[in-house]
């Protein structure tokens, strides 16, 4: 099963690889991994998604010297927010129906070309999932995920 | 006079300032500043220079471990820094405080394969507690003080700092005013009161309890709690490897190592108790064997000041996070006087069956030198003499050391247990010998382990250590191994017959005094002649070549099925 975990870390060189380190230790393949600045000053937060047990990797991350917290948050009440960019390919004949298509799923179309556009989407990554599947069989020529953020709910028992 | 300091200057202040004054290396392009601002201090920091890099570690290592105190090693980039990986690896098992400074080549070519450029911080972050790359001199006081204070303190350990070259050249005026910075970094250090008391409730109930001692005993000085606590309560006392000499082991309470090479009636104890109290042991498979059939009847009590150790091998009823010394004292506070007196007797009854017979078939008859004649006499010179610390290596030796000599005294019994390190012995003696000069050291040592660090007798006869008396269990093989393949692989002795120079003719060769020994009768005479010369001293020890260290707990194993004798 998938474990979330979230981690506020210093902001120094080195504290990803760090952190990293301690999954690659025991061969777990990370799914998703993001890391950005947050509202604390020169503090981190990372959202790790794995599929493994990570009862004692929290432990250990918790040890290390630059990470202030770590929570295993899969069964916490959270928001989880993932944005998708994708290329179609888009000749003239059908870029109304697609951007139609898209726009009706809440995607964006950030840019157009000739034969091609690329839009935009920000959603669960479960609502992700179900509108890639809906665009594969239209010609998907390139695509990536930003991998998983995840927040405990306004009033949850988060921070 | 100008405040402007190198860099250089600046980390031997550093290290005047954090009392260190000796430190153990070997210098190189890298390094080169701070060996030049080092020959200033050299009334205040005496440098030990090692013959190799593994050696400057292992030796720092073995004044850490007698002394408490941060060991500090020194090397150059790229194969320098290599060569301190071993005993970084083995510090980090160990929980050893240890400072690793290495040069760095300069931060301008950093990164672009420098001749001697070796990534040591990316190679060291598994084995480290935490790893600095400093390439400015204005962070160099600060990143000492933050070094030493994360090696010394919580669970200890080892921190490298890697200097680049123009770090150690610049020139800055030092704030020595900065305070340490560590939001991430905070060990608890009293144990959960409500947790202690239901430890308290859970021992005084129990009928068939144990106490296990661990290196966290030794490392929080907390051997006068743990006898206050065994003698309030009657209850027996296991001491793990690192664990040895944190409780005196001619007390009636001390029953003994558990563990692989434990005594049988230490491990049936184990299976039976109802309630088993580890304090400072990390329940390394080495102690349980096979975790999931580990003290099957018991409520797992575990006291550990770094919280990534409890529930990580053995299930546990009450985890206490805290520092040794202080969580004993508090569960003294709250803990009711009782005596399991039938509970002794009951693994007294099964020491005097497992135990004797045990040394009979340690000592069968015959006129052959036994490793058990070395460890009878040694360990009565080592009760009879003056004051001593045993330094021992990896392998059979080392568990022959374990099991029959008596241990009384915190970090006394110095060795590699978490990573195993062969070679460790030699140089973590130096180390011992230089924190410890009016004491013997003694090193037991097995001719393979020997032949990895003996480079060190060097180091040993510049320093003048007269204090070092070196004792070699002889086999002609890498003996654990070759017990392994005797047991368990249909004696395929593939790779452990190993040969090796005369070992008196080659510590005469370094100037040392080197004694051979073959006979029985001729053991005692020799230990008193090493320890009696007034410089150090080998003693080539000719054992009977295919003895065995029983009882043995297979690998992966319960405690439950000890081998007591080889089945022949």
């Amino acid at each position: 099963m998938s474990h979330t975990v979230v981690a506020l870390v210093q902001d120094h060189p080195g504290v990803l690889h760090r952190v990293v380190s301690l999954f690659r230790r025991r061969g777990y393949n990370i799914e998703s991994l993001t890391v950005g600045r947050c509202e604390l000053e020169g503090i981190s937060r990372m959202t790790v998604v794995v599929d493994a047990d990570v009862e004692q990797v929290t432990k250990q991350l918790n040890r290390l010297v630059e990470v202030l917290k770590v929570q295993d948050v899969t069964r916490d009440r959270t928001v989880e927010r993932e944005t998708v960019l994708v290329k179609m390919q888009a000749p003239a004949h059908n870029r109304a129906g697609l951007i139609a298509l898209t726009t009706s799923h809440g995607a964006r179309t950030v840019d157009v070309g000739l034969a091609s556009l690329v839009v935009e989407l920000t959603e669960s990554p479960e609502k992700i999932d179900a509108f890639l599947d809906l665009l594969r069989p239209l010609g998907i020529k390139e695509m990536i995920r930003s991998g998983r953020m995840a927040m405990a709910q306004a009033d949850g028992s988060g921070d | 006079m100008s405040d402007l300091r190198t860099g250089a200057q600046i980390m031997c202040e550093a290290l005047v300032r954090e009392s260190v004054s000796v430190m153990f290396g070997v210098p190189g392009g890298a390094i080169m500043p701070f060996y030049h601002a080092m020959y200033e201090y050299r009334d205040r920091l005496h440098h030990v220079l090692c013959r190799h890099e593994q050696g400057a570690g292992h030796a720092a290592e073995g004044y850490a471990r007698s002394t408490g105190r941060a060991g500090v090693c020194v090397a150059t980039s790229g194969p320098g820094a290599t060569n301190l990986v071993t005993p970084i690896a083995d510090a980090w098992m160990d929980s050893t405080p240890l400072i690793a400074i290495t040069g760095q080549v300069s931060s301008v070519v950093l990164g672009k394969d420098a001749f001697q450029e070796t990534d040591i911080t990316g190679i060291t972050v598994p084995i480290t507690k935490h790893n600095y790359l400093v390439k400015r001199a204005e962070d160099l006081p600060v990143v000492f003080r933050e070094a030493f204070h994360l090696a010394t303190t919580g669970r200890p350990g080892p921190v490298l700092i890697d200097v680049t070259k123009d770090a150690q050249q610049a020139k800055t005026v030092p704030n020595w005013d900065v305070a340490v910075r560590l939001p991430g970094y905070r060990p608890t250090y009293r144990g959960n009161v409500r947790q202690i008391r239901a430890a308290a409730e859970l021992l005084a109930a129990a009928e068939r309890p144990l106490i296990m001692a661990g290196n966290g005993v030794i490392q929080s000085g907390a051997s006068a709690e743990l006898l206050a606590l065994a003698e309030r309560t009657g209850i027996p006392v296991i001491t793990t490897l690192h664990g040895l000499g944190a409780f005196p082991q001619d007390h009636p309470l001390s029953i003994g190592m558990p563990g692989m090479h434990g005594w049988v009636h230490v491990n049936r104890a184990i299976q039976e108790c109802d309630v088993l109290l580890n304090v400072g042991g990390r329940f390394d498979d080495r102690v349980t064997g096979n975790a999931a059939s580990f003290a099957p009847h018991a409520k797992i009590i575990h006291v550990d000041i770094d919280p990534s150790e409890i529930g990580k091998n053995v299930r546990v009823a009450i985890p206490i996070v805290g520092d040794a010394a202080r969580v004993l004292r508090a569960l003294l506070d709250v803990m009711p006087c009782r005596w399991a007196a039938t509970w002794l007797g009951h693994i007294r009854d099964m020491q005097a069956k497992y135990q004797r017979r045990h040394k009979e078939l340690n000592r069968p008859h015959t006129d052959a030198l036994m490793p058990h004649d070395v460890y009878a006499a040694l360990n009565h010179a080592l009760k009879v003499r003056g004051p001593s610390r045993v330094v021992t290596d990896v392998g059979q030796h080392q568990m022959w050391a374990a099991q029959l000599l008596d241990w009384h005294r915190p970090r006394s019994h110095i060795t590699s247990g978490g990573a195993g390190t062969m070679g460790f012995a030699v140089p973590a003696a130096l180390g011992v010998a230089m924190a410890h000069p009016d004491e013997t050291v003694w090193v037991i040592v097995g001719d393979g382990g020997f032949q990895m660090t003996n480079q060190e007798l060097a180091t040993i006869v510049q320093e003048g250590c007269r204090n070092i008396k070196i004792a070699v269990i002889n086999n002609g093989y890498l003996g654990m191994v070759r017990q392994w393949q005797e047991l368990f692989e249909g004696r395929r002795y593939s790779g452990t017959l190993l040969s090796g120079p005369d070992f008196a003719e080659l510590a005469a060769a370094y100037g040392v005094l080197g004694l051979r020994v073959e006979r029985p009768d001729e053991v005692a005479a020799a230990i008193d002649r090493a320890w009696d010369h007034d410089a150090c001293a080998v003693i080539d020890f000719r054992v009977e070549r295919e003895v065995n260290v029983f009882p043995i707990v297979p690998a992966g194993k319960s405690l439950s099925d000890m081998l007591v004798e080889a089945e022949r």
